[in-house]
């Protein structure tokens, strides 16, 4: 039943005309936050038909449509799924839900602009993780940066200009590159399929150069240091919902195309460079937990801890053939890339969580400084234990989905290399140092001034945002399996491909 | 000279144009600025006729007549059918701009048609000296009217400008053309394409010839570092002149550089090519880093006009068919971009106030919404970004020269246009993030602003399909 319906082009289409729709409404028609939120809701219950209908015993690519779209130059509509791509598309059409509930209240201003910037880029995110044609792929990868840099630019912070122009130029200079790969690999494959591109073998010095394109490409996305300074800018400045997108989904679009593009296309090169990898994610690990430790700005401080979360994506990705080296088995590899994906999908939910919970408290106070807080669970207990709750998931509190990741990779390098274990379990100190820390500041203690006392609790619509997501990290945290069922074979897959040389 | 009467047929939309330039020049003489309006609406009308006139033609054959030196083919159809497009929505836009600083003088009109004349000349010279009278139509045209408005001392320092370079490169372009005159013994374009196949041609000569034709068209597209009369006119010259330079013009330049360089002199593709890849490097560098710098709107997109130029010579300089239909697609989507940008600066503009600021947009998007989206779609094509008409522009020429293994000058190219989005998202924040400080309620007439409208959605619409557009710049080169 679900193979013959395009639901691939259903939920891709159905937010972006959508959002055209409520674009049209305009800002005085008090239609535009109710149609956002069924357009939103109807994506994200359709998207959970991908889900149910997904065989997870294929890693065959499912729900494939393809059609010429440009025949000149040989670019298809090539649309698919695989084990990597289902949970991504779920987890970013639950996050444009929530920003569709948390932008609600708090945003006054142009708000038909606002909802349809975040429905239409909800469109063509799932896009990116459906694409099997590159330039497909591309086009959409480059088209989100436009309502980000607009949401950014028009409902940021004070220094938004800057942060949103930094955000473009970083994300455009890395993706360029991209684009320069996948013209080459159509010249050397003569198809622009990523699937084609698989099986297409390439010598070392083309797939180191192909490498390295797609390495700063999707190094800036996620961002891996030292090409991550942009995220703490724009997180800053971004507005609540700007923030959950950019946390949840666009980092996680850096990874999915690592493993997307990167490992199965240049194995060898991946192999060969493995070293430069594991040691930015070991920097941005170690020393990000270190710089996360010392701000004084609650988003930035978060916008840290995701580089260092992020940190355990690309470990994870590229223990694997340190492990392949160590023993002829491989065994450990598949817990190292099923533990890079739990940890992007639990970081899209605990990230959303936490720059949600910083947005409640900001729009009660207008400020993120954290000495300006100070003993806030007195006046707001229901919100004081969910964020407590959300800062645990964040430091990788057993039981939580941010324990199951981050152990999982730690466990699979041990396989690799003791030290790579060792530093990575650091961050078992310091991300609980700096989250622990952050809300002994804001949580605990006394009221600190009069603006805390007089802050009211969680309403209605904030409790729905904040618990939906507690029930989905503990669910994830106590019970991870329908979620590495479903990529397991995706991931055995890939395992078969990196393995195998393409010389 | 004999030829047969079937023949003229091939010149028909031209001669349609002559005589409706002529009657209109009649008019203008009998009734003087009285029937500024008639003259107004019978260039349209000549225009839009023209086209219908080549569409028509276009399923009758193609091929070579008065005695070779002129030629019908896909490539002088399709252009010369952008070209006279491209210019009813030039005149469009210019009237309004005229009425408004009492320039609206019937000698616009007849300048307009016998520029375009020249341009379709162009477009299907096949002929040096045929091409050669094309271009000096166009230009003598043009400088003339970047003059008009006399008491304006920019303007006519602009005019001087243009004049005295366009005349250099002209006389550049003449020596080239004698050198391989010189070296091939023949004009005719098809001649010399034959001569340099079969005959032994002194290579030494031929290079040197074609130094001189490439700063010929260097000049006449605005590459660096022939590039420098291009801000100063664009900056001087009234909007409306500006406009009109910087669209239709460019196609026809482009048509030059394909009969001279291809269809003429593509045997010494190895030759040429090293001089078009410092062209085209450093008109994206120069291009690019010295528009960040401007102020003044007309002088970024003067420069950012000189960028583009440097990629439409990216996919002319790849030599493959593949690469000349690139480039053919991105000097038709670049001509709709700049008509649009162009169009924006008159449509802001009102009597007394030019627009022509950076700053003068600033909170557009609170002013008119709808115009700054289509601003806004304008600069995000021009950047590059997709799914616009732009991006499919940049991709093919990327793509034709990634296809014939110069790898490095893809990445300068891409490199460049990152630093190129600067400037355009300069103008988007300006228009979206800053307050206005210009209250006014824009002031354009409607005609004008559905058009504008079009415009940008067109660019729009090329980007999510430029599958047929494309297909037509393929089949011309196949």
């Amino acid at each position: 039943m679900f193979s013959e319906f395009p639901l691939l082009s259903l939920i891709i289409w159905l937010p972006i005309l959508g959002g055209i729709a409520v674009l049209i409404n305009g800002d005085n028609n008090p239609w535009a936050r109710p149609l956002s939120l069924l357009v939103s809701a109807a994506t994200f219950v359709a998207s959970l038909g991908l889900y149910i209908g997904f065989d997870s015993a294929s890693y065959q690519m499912q729900f494939v449509e393809q059609a010429p779209w440009i025949k000149s130059f040989d670019i298809n509509y090539f649309l698919g799924v695989d084990g990597f791509s289902v949970p991504l598309i779920i987890l970013t059409s639950f996050s444009t839900l929530l920003v569709v509930v948390a932008g609600w209240e708090v945003i006054k201003d142009r708000v038909s602009h606002y909802m349809a910037a975040f429905l239409i880029m909800e469109g063509l995110m799932i896009a990116v993780f459906s694409a099997l044609d590159a330039i497909l792929f591309y086009v959409f990868f480059e088209a989100m940066l436009i309502p980000l840099f607009l949401v950014i630019g028009i409902w940021g912070g004070p220094n938004r200009v800057y942060a949103t122009i930094k955000f473009f130029l970083y994300t455009l200079f890395g993706s360029v590159f991209l684009l320069v790969a996948l013209l080459y690999l159509h010249h050397v494959s003569g198809s622009f399929s990523i699937l084609a591109f698989h099986d297409v073998s390439l010598s070392m010095a083309q797939q180191t150069l192909l490498f390295l394109a797609f390495l700063i490409a999707f190094a800036v996305k996620i961002p891996m240091w030292p090409v991550h300074t942009w995220l703490p800018d724009a997180h800053v400045e971004a507005p609540t919902g700007g923030s959950v997108i950019l946390a949840a989904i666009t980092l996680k679009i850096g990874g999915y195309g690592l493993l997307r593009f990167a490992l199965p296309i240049t194995p060898d090169a991946s192999m060969a460079l493995d070293w430069f990898v594991i040691s930015l994610s070991l920097i941005a690990i170690v020393y990000i937990g270190f710089v996360a430790l010392v701000q004084s700005d609650l988003k930035k401080l978060i916008a840290y801890s995701s580089i260092a979360h992020m940190g355990f994506v690309t470990l994870g990705l590229f223990i694997v053939f340190r492990i392949f080296a160590n023993s002829a088995t491989g065994s450990g590899a598949e817990l190292a890339i099923e533990g890079a994906m739990i940890q992007m999908i639990s970081h899209g939910f605990i990230a959303a969580a936490m720059f949600l919970s910083v947005g409640v408290l900001y729009d009660r106070m207008h400020t993120r400084e954290i000495s300006a807080y100070g003993g806030v669970i007195n006046t707001m207990p229901v919100f004081g234990g969910f964020a407590v709750f959300f800062a645990m998931a964040n430091a990788g509190l057993p039981g939580t989905s941010g324990f199951v990741g981050e152990f999982m990779v730690i466990l699979a390098a041990f396989q690799a290399n003791f030290w790579f274990a060792f530093l990575a379990a650091t961050t078992l100190i310091l991300g609980a140092a700096y989250t622990l820390w952050m809300v002994k500041r804001v949580m605990f203690g006394d009221v600190a001034n009069d603006e805390v006392a007089k802050l009211t609790d969680i309403n209605q619509r904030e409790f729905i945002m904040l618990a939906s997501l507690a029930v989905i990290v503990l669910a994830i945290g106590l019970w991870p399996a329908p979620l590495t069922d479903v990529m397991h074979s995706s991931v055995e897959h890939l395992l078969t491909q990196i393995s195998q040389s393409k010389l | 000279m004999m030829f047969e009467v079937s023949n003229m047929s091939f010149a028909l939309p031209e001669i349609f144009m002559l005589v409706m330039a002529c009657v209109i020049l009649l008019v203008l003489a009998i009734r003087g600025e009285k029937g500024i309006n008639s003259i107004y609406v019978l260039s349209q009308l000549s225009l839009i006729a023209t086209a219908i006139i080549i569409y028509q033609s276009i399923s009758s054959g193609s091929g070579l007549s008065f005695d070779g030196t002129y030629i019908k083919d896909t490539l002088s159809n399709v252009l010369k059918l952008a070209i006279c497009l491209i210019n009813v929505f030039v005149l469009l836009y210019a009237s309004s701009y005229l009425k408004a600083r009492s320039l609206f003088k019937g000698e616009f009109y007849v300048l307009a048609l016998f520029s375009t004349l020249g341009m379709m000349i162009m477009a299907s010279a096949y002929h040096f000296l045929t091409l050669y009278l094309g271009l000096e139509l166009m230009s003598l045209c043009l400088y003339a009217m970047v003059a008009m408005q006399r008491d304006s001392g920019v303007a006519t320092e602009a005019a001087m400008k243009y004049f005295i370079l366009g005349a250099l490169a002209s006389g550049m372009l003449l020596y080239g053309m004698s050198i391989i005159y010189g070296i091939t013994g023949s004009l005719a374009i098809a001649d010399i394409a034959h001569a340099l196949q079969t005959q032994q041609i002194d290579k030494t000569v031929l290079s040197f010839g074609l130094v001189f034709l490439l700063i010929g068209i260097g000049f006449k597209l605005g590459a660096v570092p022939f590039h420098m009369w291009l801000p100063d006119v664009y900056h001087g010259a009234p909007t409306a002149m500006t406009l009109f330079i910087a669209t239709a013009p460019k196609i026809a330049a482009f048509a030059m550089a394909i009969r001279l360089l291809v269809d003429g002199l593509g045997e010494g593709q190895a030759y040429w090519q090293d001089m078009a890849i410092m062209l085209s490097v450093l008109s994206m560098i120069i291009g690019n880093v010295v528009a960040i710098a401007q102020t003044n709107l007309k002088r970024m997109l003067a420069y950012s006009t000189i960028s583009h130029v440097g990629f439409i010579l990216l996919g002319v300089l790849s030599g493959t068919a593949q690469g000349y239909s690139a480039a053919m697609f991105y000097v038709l989507v670049y001509s709709l971009m700049s008509l649009g940008g162009f169009g924006m600066i008159i449509l802001m503009s009102r009597q007394g106030f030019e627009a022509d600021n950076i700053d003068d947009f600033k909170g557009l998007s609170q002013r008119s919404p709808w115009f700054a989206l289509m601003m806004l779609i304008l600069m995000f094509s021009m950047a590059g970004i997709p799914p616009l008409a732009g991006f499919y522009a940049k991709f093919a020429v990327i793509n034709s020269i990634v296809e014939v293994g110069l790898v490095p000058i893809a990445i300068i190219a891409v490199v460049m246009s990152v630093i190129g989005a600067f400037y355009y998202l300069r103008l988007i924040k300006v228009m979206y993030f800053d307050k206005p400080i210009d209250h006014n309620a824009l002031e354009a007439p409607k005609d004008m602003q559905i058009a504008i409208s079009v415009n940008a959605l067109l660019v729009l619409a090329l980007g999510i399909s430029p599958g047929a557009l494309m297909a037509i710049c393929a089949t011309t080169f196949s």
